[in-house]
């Protein structure tokens, strides 16, 4: 183990020296304001993360192109925290006081951001956190732009409940054992209980990280179903996904039968995967690529055109996503506000972000809410199609309000919806 | 539903179906209606006109291929596609053409109406497949339908599927006397929905009385369940056999290689995992090839893929052995530093030609899909494959180190390098050759890998603690430890899994590992006599 982590800081050592060379350069005339890009390029985040640089660039990119930020070139700084969740605490403490970021875009798991935020919070820097998550944290120094769980785990589990949805009575938890799979499990379990459904009917199962045999675990998804309608929710994050499905492919536990619904796989994550075994299982997110308005077709094209300029490996078949979307939204909600506030000063910044809205590509124009730091959003449900795309099979009427604090879980009684150092100074 | 079965019936009797013009409105209410309820309704009207246009409709909609253009119905087939209800040829495609969207729900009743029209193909494969689909979800509107196949039914496979779908409805619908005969019926099933179906028949209710009032059922129904039970019992546990030996074969074939790099020549190569890493990418190459010059035999690329991984990793190793490793014999902690060294760059050189990211390869045709072993039990055929090709690579190195001219100096040397270059042997060519089959072995295990996991730069990562830890289990310098140690971890690992989850049962492993070390270094099997050196 010791051995794996000294080789990860030797590759990132390496990776982050030649972006470090390479990006003042470019940007050497005019007024330039410096940003963080905190994501993995390596590991087993990779697959999810690796795209959320990129999108944040090309946003980087559109905004300077139109006169940047009050005048302002944005100039990123790329670092490569490779899937190694303490080495996200010292690449963000390296952002704040070496390069003196004004914002951070960055983290995929929970464990990361849980890693990231007392060095946000000690140094009062400024994070805009792009992916779905377990709630239960409201940080005055982040924006949380991805769903809380009752943007997304919620609606998802009340669909498969419902007739359309198959009607599922017993309940199969899987995830990748860490912070975010334990909380939304647990949230999901006093929800099903207030829905009647008994501990005898529901099922927790965890997997470590990068797991990549699923044979008894398919096998036993099998034997649970035996007992009654079964769905699968399932919580697991990276690489894990390509075996996980493959072998459900290959067991021929089909969407009709037994459904299976992820929170952490998108477009991007089936890249890797033969879809045609997969159809008809389902995925809940705040956006699909396969969503059809104006703004989305146009985001679409300025991604490809950019993937094509950048010659990125994924242009041949350029996809969207949700956390894709969300960096987005999150990027322009920053600059707005920077532009309200007239300031880059984090406090004004962070005052002024509350109440931003933007014409999102999934639709709808998004609003961050004005006291809890979460964005107001649709809740899409899709279903797999045989080229790798999803189809919406139920969506909400518009955007709901985020709830941080799951009205489900006893220990959240009572919590104040809105950053505590807020209400200190207020 | 059972007008549908009775129109179906009608047919069958005719041998002829009526020649009717395909139901327009239902067309519509099909594709274009708003609520689920709408569209089963409209299924069930279609099949219930009993026109021949209605099944391809119904299997382009199952297969995602209908799309709508204004009130117009299409099914699309690549660019061009045929009206609905009128039949008539549309290409190009229309502008604002799209696709159709089916929940889960509807696609289950799309599934049943297509299997009822196939219970009465000509085709016996048809008829099975058309058989089984039911088996996972009888309802009760077939049930005529099913009596009716069931009469003019020759073939004993598809009869024995279609007696279970008739005693599972009859279960839930029939008189006393058919109920009983139903469970009866029953117990000789193995599919595991029986277990469904009988459950609710013992069950208490929350107040604590029997959900079925009838005490002869209730007795019938457990004692089936009990025959049941125990039949899937036997799934379950060969299940747990096979999932433990395809681990095992695949820690095997990871620690080949390794047992003889390190197991006869003492190098440690901490590099092993990257060579896997490189066999996995030669795959990943000769697959695009074939996708770019030869789509035609794409089921195929691996038998091209195997012998490019060989040669690819053994070359690598070769290189290695001449350039770097060849300095070191005799100095572990130097060779285990630059092998790591290497390995670093290894990895860093695929990141850089290929990127971070994983790359895709997928599996031929052939190795999709599984067999259906028993009615609770499906053997993957990628597993399966992975198996004989371990064994067969086994059997090919130990042929190779037992029956050849170079397996012999192979031994000479390692046993006793002096004596050896005294009657002859080039041991410093025998070195190089015996490096470089160690590193290819390494290859096709991850030409096997990339067929089951994750092809990604760090592949080999995930592998070389676990390869270290079956040759050091197996024994040093011991083949027959590998396999044994690859095969006996792989069926442990999987046994504590399922009875303590993924996480608990790697830490019972490891811990396991350590406390077998401590008590007998020398692994399961010990080199015996003097061939031990220092």
């Amino acid at each position: 183990m010791k051995r794996r982590t000294f080789v990860k800081g030797l590759t990132l050592g390496a990776a982050t020296a030649a972006s470090g060379l390479m990006a003042p350069s470019l940007f050497a005339k005019g007024k330039t304001v410096k940003v963080g890009v905190l994501h993995s390029l390596s590991g087993t985040m990779a697959i999810s993360e690796t795209v959320l640089k990129d999108v944040a660039l090309m946003t980087f990119e559109e905004i300077n192109k139109k006169g940047g930020v009050m005048g302002h070139m944005i100039e990123p700084v790329v670092v490569d925290p490779a899937s190694n969740w303490p080495l996200f605490a010292e690449k963000a403490r390296q952002l704040l006081t070496q390069d003196k970021v004004a914002c951070t875009f960055g983290c995929w798991t929970s464990v990361s951001r849980k890693s990231v935020l007392p060095v946000f919070e000690e140094l009062n820097g400024l994070l805009f956190y792009p992916v779905q998550y377990e709630g239960e944290e409201l940080s005055y120094n982040v924006f949380y732009t991805g769903a809380a769980p009752n943007q997304q785990a919620i609606p998802a589990v009340e669909y498969l409940m419902s007739e359309d949805g198959g009607g599922a009575k017993r309940f199969y938890l899987l995830g990748t054992d860490y912070v975010y799979p334990r909380t939304t499990n647990k949230i999901l379990r006093y929800f099903l209980h207030a829905k009647g459904i008994t501990d005898a009917d529901i099922e927790e199962v965890y997997t470590p990280f990068g797991h990549s045999d699923y044979q008894t675990i398919v096998a036993n998804i099998k034997k649970f179903a035996a007992g009654g309608k079964t769905a699968v929710v399932s919580t697991i994050n990276g690489d894990s996904n390509v075996p996980f499905y493959k072998e459900l492919g290959n067991q021929g536990l089909k969407a009709t039968d037994i459904p299976v619904v992820a929170f952490s796989v998108g477009e991007e994550e089936l890249r890797g995967v033969d879809t045609k075994p997969l159809v008809g299982h389902l995925a809940a997110w705040n956006y699909f690529m396969s969503i059809k308005n104006p703004a989305n077709e146009a985001w679409k094209k300025e991604w490809a055109a950019y993937a094509k300029a950048k010659k990125l490996a994924s242009a041949a078949k350029p996809l969207t996503n949700d956390p894709m979307e969300a960096t987005y939204i999150g990027i322009h909600m920053w600059k707005q506000a920077v532009e309200k506030a007239k300031t880059f000063d984090v406090d004004k910044v962070i005052a002024a972000v509350g109440g931003q809205k933007f014409k999102a590509p999934d639709g709808f124009t998004i609003e961050m809410d004005a006291r809890n730091h979460h964005l107001h959003k649709p809740v899409f449900i899709g279903q797999i199609r045989a080229d790798g795309q999803f189809d919406v099979v139920w969506k909400t009427k518009g955007p709901i309000r985020a709830e941080p604090w799951s009205p489900y879980l006893p220990e959240d009684k009572g919590k104040q919806d809105v950053p505590e150092k807020m209400t200190k100074k207020s | 539903m059972r007008h549908l079965l009775l129109v179906l019936l009608l047919a069958l009797a005719a041998n002829a179906p009526p020649a009717l013009a395909i139901d327009a409105a239902a067309v519509h209410q099909l594709a274009l209606g708003d609520t689920s309820e709408d569209r089963i309704a409209a299924i069930n009207a279609l099949v219930e006109s009993g026109d021949e246009q209605a099944e391809p409709l119904l299997r382009a909609l199952l297969a995602g291929s209908v799309q709508t253009s204004g009130d117009r119905v299409l099914i699309v087939s690549g660019d061009s596609a045929v009206d609905a209800v009128t039949g008539q040829r549309v290409s190009p495609l229309p502008e604002d053409a799209s696709d159709v969207v089916m929940n889960n729900r509807v696609r289950g009743v799309l599934d049943a109406a297509v299997s009822a029209l196939r219970l009465v193909s000509r085709d016996r494969d048809e008829r099975l497949k058309a058989a089984r689909e039911l088996a996972e979800d009888p309802r009760a509107a077939a049930l005529p339908i099913v009596r009716r196949a069931l009469a003019r039914e020759t073939d004993p496979d598809v009869k024995g599927v279609l007696e279970i779908v008739a005693a599972s409805i009859e279960l839930r619908a029939g008189a006393r006397a058919e109920r009983l005969a139903a469970i009866r019926t029953l117990a000789a099933s193995g599919n595991p929905k029986t277990e469904t179906l009988l459950l609710p028949l013992v069950a208490k209710k929350p107040d604590g009385s029997f959900a079925e009032a009838d005490e002869e059922i209730r007795a019938a129904a457990q004692a089936s369940l009990a025959g049941v039970r125990g039949r899937l019992a036997w799934g379950e546990r060969i299940g747990l056999v096979f999932a433990g030996l395809s681990l095992g074969s695949i820690l095997m074939i990871a620690a080949l290689g390794l047992a003889i790099t390190y197991g006869l020549m003492g190098v440690i190569n901490m590099a092993h995992g990257e060579l896997m890493m490189l066999g996995a990418y030669a795959t990943y190459v000769v697959q695009n090839l074939f996708k770019a010059y030869a789509p035609g035999a794409f089921d195929w690329y691996l038998v091209c893929a195997v012998p490019v991984a060989f040669v690819v990793a053994g070359a690598a190793g070769m290189i290695l052995e001449r350039t770097v490793i060849r300095w070191l014999y005799g100095r572990p902690l130097e060779t285990l530093l630059a092998t790591w060294g290497i390995s670093l760059m290894l990895m860093q050189g695929v990141r850089s030609l290929f990127g971070a990211q994983n790359v895709q390869v997928d599996n031929p045709s052939w190795m999709s899909g599984g067999v259906q072993a028993l009615p609770n039990l499906v053997l993957p055929w990628n597993r399966i494959v992975i198996i004989a090709f371990a064994a067969a690579v086994v059997a090919g190195m130990w042929l190779l180190l037992a029956r050849t001219r170079l397996g012999l100096f192979v031994r000479g040397v390692t046993q006793n390098r002096a004596m050896a270059s005294c009657v002859g042997v080039p041991t410093a060519r025998v070195d190089t050759w015996a490096f470089g089959l160690g590193c290819a072995i390494a290859g096709l295990a991850g030409c096997a890998l990339s067929q089951i996991g994750n092809v990604g730069p760090a592949l080999g990562q995930g592998y070389i603690v676990d390869s270290f830890m079956v040759v050091v289990l197996g024994g040093v310098g011991q083949l027959a430890g590998t396999v044994y140690a690859g095969i006996g971890l792989g069926l442990v690992n999987k046994l504590l899994e399922s009875w303590s989850g993924a996480v608990l049962a790697k830490i019972a492993v490891l811990v396991f590992i350590i406390i077998f070390i401590q008590k007998r270094p020398q692994g399961l099997f010990a080199l015996k006599g003097r061939a031990i050196e220092a």
